[in-house]
């Protein structure tokens, strides 16, 4: 069991910047996130974007955004579950909480702030009759160890960088590899696209274009997919299709942690401190909704830094507090380290 | 100037709705603004067709952008008709623009 002041749910810009804020109070954080890194929608969707409205920051690209938040809050030794999802949050006897993970990993706090942006990323599915009969029986949506599919055969079907990505892989590991996607254009990483080309050039894999799996066929497990390639359907045998068409959000478990929802977020108490209708849990960033609500990051870091505030009274309520500016004290991480201003230097001039 | 647009949703409901063509405002936004079941999940960099659309009247839109195409190409549910709604900003052009809503 990992035990911490605040767990919270949702690495991206909102529940990173938590851990500082909760930091500068001495609260301790554990971040849990079904991505396998930090950074939610600005690593996992945008990182090569540019973003405008960070105070300060008259230009920044999402990725760069993560990456200084985490060298930000690096002194205070956030802990991370990573890749694994938020699946259960249960109240104990004395009031705090068990959050546990898709995985069985348990984390308990007496606080839980989510942060979960648009929800848990999951893949996008293609319509395909009977497709979900498949999965787990030669249908995967995401690749976790590429070892599985040595020496199979695997038909990938997508234009992006994570069905470019993996066919360079698995070009290496599998049997054969067929790599498929509605149009000749793919949108990936200029480097990726080569290689695909060179892989196809040296027959290491097949390519069809334009084409599109339209039926799935086999008895216990997945035997063959049909392909339509300009108009004509035709059977490929596999045993593995691997369709990758990108991650979309979807709340998913959290709809159903007894939390007050409206319009797919959390209602919460906005001329507070951002708690839900369970005391102890709070929602922060674009994962919640209250009157007048903006989903900008810059709202986040605000919501962020008041529910530490609360969240500090909540688990210290006999301690007294006040705010400290980080100019005046300085930073002293849990790490041992310490950041200040230089003092002045008083010397008389003669 | 507004301009008067129909959007149908995933009901069938037709709804009329005033666009405004001076705000940078494209047909994604219009239908948020309107509290339309248009989600906008990316928040319009054509990276998550929850905006797709299928024309039907017979506007002149503009060629796709290769984001768009690249987006539409990997996007369910498509048809001969169909774009992103976040990349058709709203402009004079369009007065009577009438789309129907793609499943979710």
């Amino acid at each position: 069991m990992i035990k911490t002041d605040i767990i919270i749910i949702g690495a991206g810009p909102t529940g990173l910047f938590a851990v500082f804020e909760a930091g500068l109070l001495k609260l301790k954080c554990h971040l849990i996130d079904s991505l396998p890194q930090p950074g939610g929608q600005c690593a996992e969707i945008y990182p090569k974007k540019p973003i405008y409205d960070i105070p300060s920051q008259p230009e920044i690209m999402a990725g760069d955004l993560v990456e200084k938040l985490m060298t930000q809050i690096q002194p205070f030794q956030p802990g991370f579950t990573l890749g694994e999802t938020a699946l259960k949050i249960q109240k104990q006897a004395d009031e705090s909480f068990v959050v546990t993970t898709d995985k069985g990993t348990q984390h308990r706090a007496p606080v839980v702030a989510i942060a979960g942006g648009l929800g848990t990323f999951e893949a996008r599915k293609p319509k395909i009759v009977g497709l979900a009969q498949w999965e787990n029986k030669g249908v995967d949506y995401i690749i976790r160890d590429p070892e599985k599919y040595r020496n199979q055969k695997v038909l990938i079907a997508g234009g992006g960088d994570s069905a470019l990505d993996w066919t360079i892989v698995l070009a290496d590991i599998a049997k054969e590899v067929t790599l498929i996607h509605r149009r000749n254009e793919f949108r990936g990483a200029l480097d990726s696209v080569e290689k695909v080309q060179t892989l196809k050039d040296q027959n290491k894999i097949q390519l069809i274009t334009p084409a599109e799996v339209t039926a799935l066929n086999g008895h216990q497990e997945l035997e063959s997919v049909t392909v339509t390639h300009q108009g004509r359907p035709k059977p490929y045998t596999v045993d593995y299709f691997i369709p990758l068409f990108g991650l979309t959000p979807k709340l998913g478990p959290m709809a159903d942690w007894g939390l007050e929802i409206e319009k797919n977020a959390i209602k919460v108490d906005n001329s507070l401190d951002y708690q839900t209708n369970i005391p102890g849990i709070y929602a922060i960033g674009d994962v919640n909704t209250y009157p007048g609500k903006l989903k900008l990051i810059l709202c986040g870091f605000h919501e962020a830094t008041l529910m530490c505030q609360s969240a500090f009274k909540r688990i210290h309520p006999e301690k007294r507090n006040v705010l400290k500016y980080t100019t005046v004290s300085g930073i002293t991480g849990f790490d041992g380290s310490r950041k200040e201003a230089q003092k002045s230097t008083i010397k008389s001039i003669k | 100037m507004d301009i008067k647009i129909t959007v149908i949703d995933r009901e069938g409901v037709a709804h009329h709705l005033d666009a405004p063509t001076d705000m940078a405002m494209n047909l994604m936004e219009v239908c948020k603004a309107y509290e339309l079941p248009v989600e906008g999940t990316c928040g319009g960099m054509a990276m998550c067709a929850s905006c797709q659309c299928y024309i039907l009247s017979d506007h002149e839109l503009g060629e796709k952008n290769p984001d768009e195409e690249a987006m539409l190409s990997e996007a369910f549910h498509l048809k001969e008709n169909s774009r992103l709604g976040c990349q058709i900003v709203m402009d004079q052009k369009l007065e009577g623009l009438k789309v129907e809503l793609a499943p979710e």
